[in-house]
């Protein structure tokens, strides 16, 4: 009996590695092990054994069934992993394929500049205020002491409908708005659109402003200095980037100045963009005039504020390298989307 | 304003270079916008005499000229130049020389005939566009020295851009003065004194306006030479500062407005009648002025006149018929006036003038230069042209001269505007350099401006002045100190920047399109909106204010179809302008035009166009941001612009927000576009408001979910029968979703099937499978009823 049992085992376990898929294996398992199977014929066998005889009999025969089932697990645990591995083999495919779906698209490089703007100015609590872009003569020139003679007007190309009204040549008019209705202290911004009657390779009729104004108990000029200082260094991303301060002319302010910041092209070496200079034409700015103080009803001995104006387009071309003012506005796709 | 930088160094010279003075100025304000050499790079080039000239012996237009430079053998040049003479002293290159442009001169043949250099015009040495013949140089010309020393050659045009309240600096004077108090040096102009009178002539002055013109000062020179020419350094000069040259009479004037910044007029005396009238036009007069143009002048025109008629537009440009003639006349009479600067302002351009005179005027002409101004000129005259001067006449109105009133300034104020304690010397010191009077101390100054400057008016614009002097450069930067208060941030708005970032992951691109569009444009897309047109449009296709983004974006889509674009998907917010009534309604919008592909290509979605549903989709991904989505309904009405079977009107509630469509394929025609071109537009501020969340309960119990396919008649919308499923429904149906339709093939004609998943779910205990069929019967009898629907087979 011990001969023919060894004689079984190893037939069996020939076969159960040979077997080469789980099936197989499985058909093995129900011949050898199964209700029926041979081995569990052997032990149904038992029975008709002396008491003597059937405890070795017993376990040469549980033996034979411990050897066929681990051969039987090991065969079966190489099937499975080889399955998985087939599997995954077969189920493999060219990661460098594009992902499907919808593409993003951008915002225009003039409001990402603006966002960019206000978010800077928002940390120093300034809030968005926004006006009507056709204005008064009033709220664009007269409140902003520009009477009709001042020969500012004359640089200030201005559109102007029958009836009198006219395109507003600046974002200014929200500050006489804002300071009309609101009373100190303010911290406001006011982006937008403004328009003027000129077009050429470095104008278009339109464009984009950021006014920005700021009136408190004791605000001065080297605050006005500080806040743009800070703000074109963190703009630019640039700690060292140099800034200077020009006197300048707005009727609006006094005293009035121009920033110039270093030429990012160039780094102040000169360069085309800044005509040799070394220097770029950045903002306008200055303390808020007493006239416009006393058009708004703000008590001057009291309160000094500072005003900005920010030319949107001209950041946007310096941080983006745009040469162009026109393919600002010409909504090529292929430009618009370099800025997503 | 350009001028001579050595004009201005005969005034003033400071020991620094040409561009640390450009540096000076612009850092004080009076921006140099260029300096430029007066003539370009060259050398060998000598001051020569034609001591004798003969024909060429082979050439017709040729001659041969021996030509002095002061060594004892002449130089033999051939020459063409028509106005070589025996005697003219004229520019010479000699061998060796290099002229403007790299041209070398070496010794030549020219028809068989050597020369040994050329003689040069203006245009060869680079100082004048173009020229007629040889430079004539002044017969006292010293031959043989250098053409750059002997007209001072070494020297920039330096061009200021100053603003319009530094009308004082349009001057050498002015410009030096700005210098001298920069470099804290004197200013030595030109010694001027009064001429006296050498004949009895006057001509008689009456001032008609006196509050536009208050003073106006003449004098008469007779017997002037009417042959006299120009000196060569007074040409130099005008040319450096950007005047042509013209006759002496006129160059004079010229002068004394570059040098001290008056502007003068000559007239010739005997074109004069009667009297100087200084006067306001009357209705229907006309005047050709100096360029040949005739102009009605408008009643508050400002004008010198004669008994006959208008002679000038005072401050402006002086008229033809009374013009000084080079050749011709030989009795003057030189004016020279103060007129108020709002009686000029705008007025030249609105004549569409714009003179070296009116752009002084307009920004104020110091009042206490008239005589001066007449004294300087007829000193010059007398040197260039001779004549007997008459006595100067002048006229004043007292009482309309400006006045100076003094104005205050305090050292506390000067830290609190400026953020910087200056000390008390040195405000003062800058004031009284500036030509100011000071009395008083630092508690209150009393400050009393120069006559020159007309833009001092308040305190603000001395501590201008202190800091402008002081370096805005030398001032701090700090921060300013406030209160540290929250602002509000509500979450009851959309924000715009939120609705921007909804489309861009959409796909879309963000376009900014101009405010002004072509009316066509704007006809075929907003009909019916009655456009506000500029007044003064740049162009005729950016002519009319936008009643909708469309014709923007529209454009746009246009521009990028022609540029081969497969897919465009556009956004822009912005204004439109909307007549109502007499009014303008300005409101802000949201648009968007979608052309093309549905998708990017791609390899693993197939090409399908967009349509109307993608792009009603984008428009829901906006609203739903409100949270409120069960409040907005798209209505199928007529929109005129767009397909009649595609367009839905878009409602909050029962307020009109906007309108989704696709372009009238006849428009869309008629606009030459190649592709179907999808649009949306809605006004921001109703879409948003936005509901803060309120939280409701989730069940425990478990949700029963059934699908009912039913068939209903084509034209029976969807929202209808959804309407219809929910009103028949109990409580309990938390959701209902439409996730089929189809028409066609087993579905009769003029029927489609819907199909719809229901989710039935109660708060408060599990549903039993009769409560649901009792549900699903309800809601599938009243279809039955209301909408003959039937179950699908």
């Amino acid at each position: 009996m011990q001969q023919e049992l060894e004689h079984l085992i190893q037939t069996a376990q020939q076969a159960i590695v040979d077997a080469s898929d789980l099936p197989t294996l499985e058909q093995l398992r129900v011949q050898y092990l199964g209700k029926k199977g041979e081995i569990t014929a052997r032990m149904k066998m038992l029975g008709g054994l002396s008491a003597e005889e059937r405890p070795a009999a017993g376990q040469l025969i549980n033996d034979a069934k411990q050897a066929v089932q681990s051969t039987l697990e090991a065969r079966k645990a190489t099937l499975q992993q080889a399955e998985m591995a087939q599997r995954l083999a077969a189920e493999s495919i060219d990661v460098t394929l594009p992902g499907r779906g919808q593409v993003a698209g951008g915002l225009h490089p003039v409001t990402k500049t603006m966002e960019r703007i206000e978010g800077l100015f928002a940390q120093l609590g300034f809030s968005v205020a926004e006006g009507p872009e056709i204005e008064d003569d009033f709220h664009n020139f007269e409140a902003l002491n520009i009477p009709p003679t001042h020969p500012a007007r004359a640089m200030h190309d201005t559109f102007y409908f029958d009836n009198g009204m006219l395109l507003r040549t600046h974002t200014s008019p929200v500050q006489v708005r804002i300071m009309l209705e609101e009373k100190p202290p303010l911290r406001v911004l006011a982006p937008g659109r403004v328009y003027r009657c000129d077009s050429d390779i470095t104008h278009t009729p339109m464009f984009h402003q950021v006014e920005g104004f700021m009136v408190d108990e004791n605000v001065s000029f080297a605050d006005l200095k500080g806040i743009l200082n800070d703000f074109l260094q963190q703009f630019f991303e640039r700690e060292d980037l140099a800034v200077r301060f020009r006197p300048s002319y707005f009727p609006f302010t006094e005293p009035s100045a121009e920033a110039d910041i270093q030429c990012v092209m160039c780094g102040g070496e000169g360069c085309r963009v800044c005509s040799h200079t070394g220097w770029i034409e950045i903002l306008g700015c200055g303390m808020v005039h007493p006239k416009v103080f006393d058009h708004v009803g703000i008590d001057t001995e009291k309160y000094t504020g500072f005003a900005f104006g920010i030319g949107v387009e001209r950041l946007a071309m310096l941080r983006y390298g745009i040469n162009d003012l026109r393919l600002l506005f010409e909504n090529d796709l292929r430009f618009l989307k370099q800025f997503n | 304003m350009k001028f001579s930088e050595q004009w201005l160094r005969e005034w003033v010279n400071p020991d620094v270079d040409t561009e640390t003075l450009a540096a000076q100025l612009t850092m004080a304000g009076l921006e140099v916008d260029a300096i430029e050499p007066v003539a370009p790079e060259f050398d060998g080039v000598v001051v020569g005499e034609i001591s004798s000239i003969e024909k060429h012996p082979d050439a017709d237009k040729l001659r041969v000229c021996q030509v002095d430079i002061g060594e004892s053998a002449k130089l033999q040049i051939v020459c063409g130049a028509a106005n070589a003479r025996q005697g003219l002293k004229a520019p010479l290159a000699i061998m060796g020389a290099k002229l403007p442009g790299g041209l070398k001169i070496k010794k030549g043949k020219l028809r068989g005939v050597e020369s040994f250099g050329m003689l040069c015009s203006e245009k060869e040495l680079g100082i004048a566009e173009d020229a007629s013949g040889l430079m004539e140089l002044a017969a006292d010309a010293p031959v043989g020295i250098s053409i750059r020393d002997y007209l001072k050659l070494d020297d920039n045009a330096i061009e200021l851009g100053l603003t319009p309240n530094r009308g004082d600096c349009l001057s050498i004077a002015g410009i030096a003065r700005e210098t001298g108090v920069l470099n804290r040096l004197a200013v030595n102009g030109p010694k001027i004194e009064a001429i006296a009178a050498k004949c009895e002539a006057t001509f008689p002055i009456r001032l008609d306006a006196t509050d536009d013109c208050p003073q106006y000062a003449g004098r008469v020179i007779r017997n002037i030479r009417p042959d006299a020419t120009t000196p060569i350094w007074m040409q130099e000069k005008l040319r450096r500062c950007g005047i042509r040259s013209l006759s002496p009479v006129v160059d004079v004037t010229n002068y004394v407005l570059l040098e001290l910044g008056q502007p003068m007029h000559a007239f010739d005396l005997n074109k004069l009648n009667g009297g100087i009238v200084v006067r306001h036009a009357n209705a229907g007069e006309k005047l050709t002025t100096l360029d040949d143009a005739e102009h009605e002048l408008q009643k508050q025109t400002l004008i010198i006149a004669d008994d006959h008629g208008p002679l000038a537009m005072a401050g402006i440009m002086g008229g033809l018929n009374s013009a000084v003639e080079a050749g011709q006349t030989t009795d003057i009479f030189l004016e020279s006036a103060y007129f108020n600067p709002l009686a000029i302002a705008g007025k030249a351009r609105a004549y569409g003038l714009h003179t070296d005179s009116s752009h002084r005027f307009e920004r104020g002409v110091s009042p206490e230069l008239q005589v001066t101004a007449i004294e300087r000129a007829t000193a010059l005259l007398l040197d260039i042209v001779g004549g007997e001067p008459g006595p100067v006449i002048i006229e004043t109105h007292m009482a309309s001269m400006p006045s100076r009133s003094s104005v205050k300034l305090r050292q506390q104020r000067i830290q609190r505007v400026l953020g910087m304690d200056i000390p008390t010397e040195s405000i003062a010191e800058i004031i009284e350099r500036l030509g100011m009077q000071v009395t008083g101390d630092a508690e209150g100054w009393q400050v009393i401006p120069p006559a020159f400057r007309f833009d001092i008016e308040r305190e603000e614009d001395l501590i201008e002045e202190v800091a402008r002097i002081h370096g805005y450069n030398n001032l701090p930067d700090t921060h300013p100190r406030g209160a540290m208060a929250i602002q509000p941030q509500t979450e009851t708005m959309v924000s715009l920047k939120q609705v921007r970032q909804t489309l861009v992951d959409l796909g879309y691109q963000e376009a900014i399109t101009y405010s002004f569009v072509e009316p066509r444009l704007q006809a075929e897309l907003a009909p019916g909106d009655e456009p506000f047109p500029l007044a003064n449009p740049i162009s005729a296709d950016l002519a009319v204010m936008r009643t909708s983004l469309w014709p923007g974006l529209v454009g746009a889509v246009h521009y990028n179809l022609n540029r081969q674009q497969d897919r465009i998907c556009l956004f822009e917010c912005g204004l439109n302008f909307v007549k109502q009534d007499t009014e303008i309604k300005q409101v802000r919008h949201i648009g968007g035009a979608v052309s093309g592909s549905r998708f990017p290509l791609q390899w693993s979605n197939q090409t399908v166009p967009v349509d109307f549903y993608d792009l009603k989709g984008h428009v829901e991904a906006i609203l739903r941001m409100t949270g409120d989505m069960q409040a907005f309904r798209f209505v199928a009405e007529a929109h005129p612009a767009l397909h009649p079977g595609q367009t839905a009107a878009i409602y909050r509630g029962e307020q009109h927000v906007g309108w989704l469509g696709m372009l009238h394929p006849g428009r869309q025609k008629a606009l030459g576009l190649s592709h179907s071109v999808y649009l949306f537009e809605m006004a921001l501020a109703p879409i948003l408001q936005r509901n803060v969340v309120k939280y409701s309960q989730l069940s425990r119990f478990p949700a029963i979910k059934r699908d009912l396919a039913i068939v209903v008649d084509e034209e029976i919308s969807a929202e209808k029968v959804m309407q219809c499923m929910k009103k028949a429904a109990p409580e309990y149906l938390q959701e209902l979703e439409l996730f089929d339709v189809y028409m066609g093939k087993g579905i009769d004609s003029g029927r489609k099937s819907l199909a719809l998943g229901l989710t039935l779910q109660d708060l408060s205990r599990t549903l039993t499978e009769e409560d649901v069929e009792q549900s699903m019967n309800n809601i599938l009898h009243t279809l039955q009823e209301e909408l003959k629907a039937t179950l699908r087979e």
